[in-house]
């Protein structure tokens, strides 16, 4: 929890990690690609305030004490929910599995959530993987990678036949919440890898489920808002958008907040810290404190503490039927959103105000 | 002779297809230097190991084509480098093969339909860029529908809008009606302006935040300026 000005809010990361990039763990003849991938989230590390940096050798692996001491003590989270990202063809034991994550959560329990993943291209095999840990770790909520490499091919989508046996999958488990990121290659390679069209339909087809685009989509954070409007159960994760603008470009991280609050709306937005790309020390501080740099930004829907309770940690508490402590809830009244409905928009376009 | 900094004036017209920026001022271009014989050697670099190969091949086949049209350049070379897709990408622009080929299996198509979907963008977030200032001077969407180009102010910006259209072959003209939609080139009408300029500004955002991460993310990576890199605006 933190507490500033007498406001306590409660606090979910609904997007942390716990990984092994170190070389030991490179798969021989794919050293090139476990590299580049960690050096790539590396480079992410340092678009937060330099005081936060790590080394590249700290940044390889992190271990418990660091992570439980960041996350919890120094980072004011109540709960963190764990997405893997597999990654085996370039990780001999996995970049960050669910078997990895379910150390912590089964060592401190109430602490974690721990999601699972599946892929498509892994058939009945992934579906009984999938099934297993549902019933093992009683795992609500997924975490896609749609540009994992396997076996030649470079991703998959949400709209796949195939994908749609592990969303019906889904619904049958109890499980309530997609996470989806898209990464960059994907086949096929000339389409924009980025493309978000798959994930808009299996929203329409799976009204029943959460879709959580991580990231907000960025880089397709237009496409990702136009269809965020359509569809009621797709909403915003924050990961990376907090992270990767709020300290190095706080403008763009105000326009972007402001865009994302007029067309998803504060109901359908999530905090993630995306640790350990970040820590969430100074992500929950800033984002507590921060407000639109000027007048400039008038125009876009009002931020106020109630908007800040529900982002950091309210919503995603609804999502994961995580119990809320009463100082941390809203008094009733609270609850209408600072954004217009958005989905009207759509619909009655001549009405929209500019 | 030719010198490098006429090659370099040449990649200021390569944009990349994505953030619709030269890739100069983005700190894409590592070197590029001209030997008395008349090779051109451009060295391109990317903010991540991972960055689209697509959009990668886009950049690396303008830049061949950009650098190969200078007048005295006998040979270009153009090398992207630190990239997953390096090779395929430097052979196959190198020897003028397609994509689909270069990436056998892997693609479909030639990338003439992803550059569209992105010059469709670029003009929606040229169109924000114009408006955005009329908007705030206290012109109204109303006024705007009945605006042309020519009766916009001449500005860097308004022309980026008139070059972008002219390649996607909308009206361009200075009588072409200020709003066009991207995809049919059709005026925008008072009803449907108010969601067009909010998907412009949309569009515009979303364009230039990530354009600012990617900058970002090539500063962590590279200790080192591009040739030709500028300050984002």
């Amino acid at each position: 929890m933190y507490e500033k000005d007498g406001e306590k809010y409660f606090v979910v990361d609904t997007h942390m990690h716990y990984w092994n990039a170190a070389p030991d763990n490179w798969v021989e003849g794919a050293e090139q690609y476990a590299k580049g991938w960690i050096e790539c989230f590396h480079a992410y590390m340092g678009l937060g305030p330099p005081e936060t940096h790590w080394s590249l050798e700290k940044f390889y692996k992190i271990d418990e004490d660091t992570l439980m001491k960041d996350v919890f003590e120094d980072g004011y989270v109540d709960v963190g929910i764990f997405q893997p990202t597999d990654l085996t063809e370039w990780y001999k034991e996995g970049f960050n599995t669910t078997e990895q994550d379910a150390i912590l959560f089964e060592k401190y329990p109430g602490k974690f959530i721990l999601n699972t993943r599946w892929d498509p291209r892994e058939g009945e095999d992934g579906l009984k993987t999938l099934r297993h840990n549902v019933e093992r770790w009683g795992c609500k909520g997924v975490k896609l990678y749609t540009a994992e490499w396997r076996q030649g091919s470079r991703g998959w989508k949400l709209s796949d036949p195939e994908a749609y046996k592990y969303l019906e999958a889904c619904q049958e488990l109890g499980i309530k919440n997609i996470h989806a990121h898209k990464g960059p290659t994907i086949w096929p390679l000339d389409k924009d890898a980025f493309d978000m069209t798959d994930i808009d339909h299996a929203a329409t087809d799976f009204p029943g489920l959460n879709f959580i685009v991580e990231h907000s989509g960025i880089p397709r954070i237009d496409d990702f808002c136009y269809m965020a409007t359509q569809e009621p159960n797709v909403y915003a994760g924050l990961s990376v958008v907090v992270g990767a603008l709020m300290h190095a470009r706080p403008r763009f991280f105000a326009r972007c907040m402001g865009e994302l609050l007029f067309w998803v709306g504060e109901d359908k937005m999530t905090f993630g810290a995306d640790y350990s790309i970040w820590e969430p020390k100074w992500q929950v501080e800033g984002f507590v404190d921060w407000d639109y740099p000027g007048e400039e930004f008038s125009d876009y829907p009002r931020v106020t503490t109630a908007t800040k309770k529900k982002i950091l940690g309210l919503n995603a508490a609804k999502l994961y039927d995580i119990e809320v402590p009463v100082e941390f809830q809203l008094p009733a009244e609270a609850g209408a959103p600072a954004a217009q409905d958005a989905a009207t928009l759509v619909a009655d376009s001549g009405g929209a105000k500019v | 002779m030719t010198d490098a900094r006429e090659v370099l004036d040449a990649l200021d017209a390569v944009r990349d297809p994505e953030l619709d920026e030269p890739v100069t001022s983005l700190g894409f271009v590592t070197s590029c230097t001209m030997s008395a014989d008349g090779v051109a050697d451009v060295r391109l670099r990317l903010p991540t190991y991972f960055c689209a190969p697509n959009f990668a091949w886009l950049m690396v086949a303008d830049a061949y084509d950009a650098v190969s049209g200078v007048a005295g350049v006998q040979r270009a070379q153009v090398v992207l480098e630190d990239h997953f897709a390096s090779v395929e990408i430097n052979r196959g622009v190198a020897a003028r093969a397609g994509f689909v080929q270069s990436f056998d299996g892997l693609a479909e198509t030639e990338l003439d339909e992803l550059r569209t979907d992105f010059v469709r963008k670029a003009v929606l977030a040229a169109t924000d860029r114009v408006c955005r200032p009329l908007l705030a001077a206290g012109r109204t969407p109303d006024e705007l529908a009945v605006l042309t180009l020519g009766d916009v102010p001449q500005s860097q910006d308004r022309e980026r809008l008139r070059a972008r259209r002219a390649e996607l072959g909308l009206p361009a003209g200075d009588d072409a009606p200020l709003l066009v939609d991207p995809l049919r080139g059709e005026a925008v009408g008072v009803q449907a302006l108010p969601l067009h300029l909010r998907r412009a500004r949309l569009t515009g955002i979303g364009m230039q935040a990530n354009a600012s991460v990617c900058r970002g993310m090539l500063r962590e990576r590279y200790a080192t300026v591009g040739v030709g890199e500028e300050e984002e605006d």
